[in-house]
């Protein structure tokens, strides 16, 4: 072994645990995960600046950016790109598409951000990050990770949800069942005692299917 | 530099925030009064602090003498 290069930390984050803090260049200055306490937060990587798919999901992210900002959410971008090319690219972006990025980009040309946070995918590719996503909540605790590969561009629409989701799970102490949307029915916590499920079946407020499967609407 | 370029000079939002800070504000007060995420002000305290043109007060910020060079 004659390498002397530091030996960078290759994480991978865990849901339900701290966000992993860092510090990083963006396109609107140098900036702490922490500055983001009190707001959730979607932080999310891309390949590269100036490729086709990743400007899709730009103009994308920047059209969701209003209605994160109605939840309480702020988002941010990632690639191993200098904040130069970033900000070309952004500028590029709003001349031909008409669309203003108003979210900041780290520029993570180092890669301390995407190793911490186990972005770069060598089996894909060494030298990019691939299409990362990590939902980070208002305390920021790590609440839902999205990993897309290189070849396929994200669902904003799924992005909402699952914050929609989990807000919902915070506010009422339930959980959310497959495909669910604001208005659904929600999923009443399992019973965790005899004398409980017994409760829970008579409960008129409640549909149960049958003890351990009950459904509610939210107020 | 967000908030200060290199030659010293000092950007348009970084001039609004030291003009409002004659009077001592909180993190959460600059936000509402300059209309940016919290996170924006964070940045720009930060920055600005560390150039001195602003100063904590407890958990309060307020313009100093050379911030006031600045406007």
């Amino acid at each position: 072994m004659c390498s002397n290069e530091e030996e960078k930390k290759i994480g991978f984050p865990r849901l339900g645990e701290p966000a992993p803090q860092f510090e990083a260049v963006t396109t609107q200055g140098k900036l702490k995960l922490e500055d983001f306490k009190g707001s959730w937060l979607v932080m999310f990587s891309h390949p590269a600046d100036f490729t086709p798919v990743c400007t899709t999901e730009f103009i994308a992210f920047a059209q969701l950016h209003e209605n994160l900002r109605e939840m309480n959410c702020e988002l941010m971008g990632l690639s191993i790109d200098s904040v130069y090319s970033h900000i070309a690219w952004a500028r590029t972006i709003e001349e031909k598409f008409g669309v203003k990025i108003s979210f900041p980009i780290i520029a993570d040309l180092n890669k301390e951000v995407a190793s911490l946070y186990g972005m770069v995918m060598p089996g894909e590719s060494k030298t990019e990050t691939s299409r990362c996503l990590f939902i980070i909540d208002d305390k920021q605790i790590l609440r839902a990770m999205i990993y897309y590969p290189l070849s396929t561009g994200r669902n904003t629409d799924e992005v909402t949800r699952v914050i929609q989701g989990l807000q919902a799970t915070d506010k009422n102490g339930i959980a959310t069942p497959a495909n669910w949307r604001p208005g659904d029915k929600v999923i009443v916590p399992p019973p965790q005692t005899q004398e409980i499920a017994e409760q829970r079946v008579k409960d008129e407020s409640v549909e149960c299917t049958d003890w351990f499967f009950c459904m509610k609407k939210l107020d | 530099m967000a908030c200060v370029n290199p030659d010293g000079t000092i950007s348009p939002s970084a001039s609004a925030l030291l003009k409002i800070l004659e009077e001592p504000l909180s993190p959460g007060e600059i936000a509402g009064k300059l209309g940016q995420p919290l996170f924006r002000v964070r940045i720009s305290l930060r920055e600005m602090t560390e150039a001195g043109f602003i100063e904590q007060k407890e958990d309060k910020y307020a313009i100093t003498e050379a911030g006031r060079e600045k406007i």
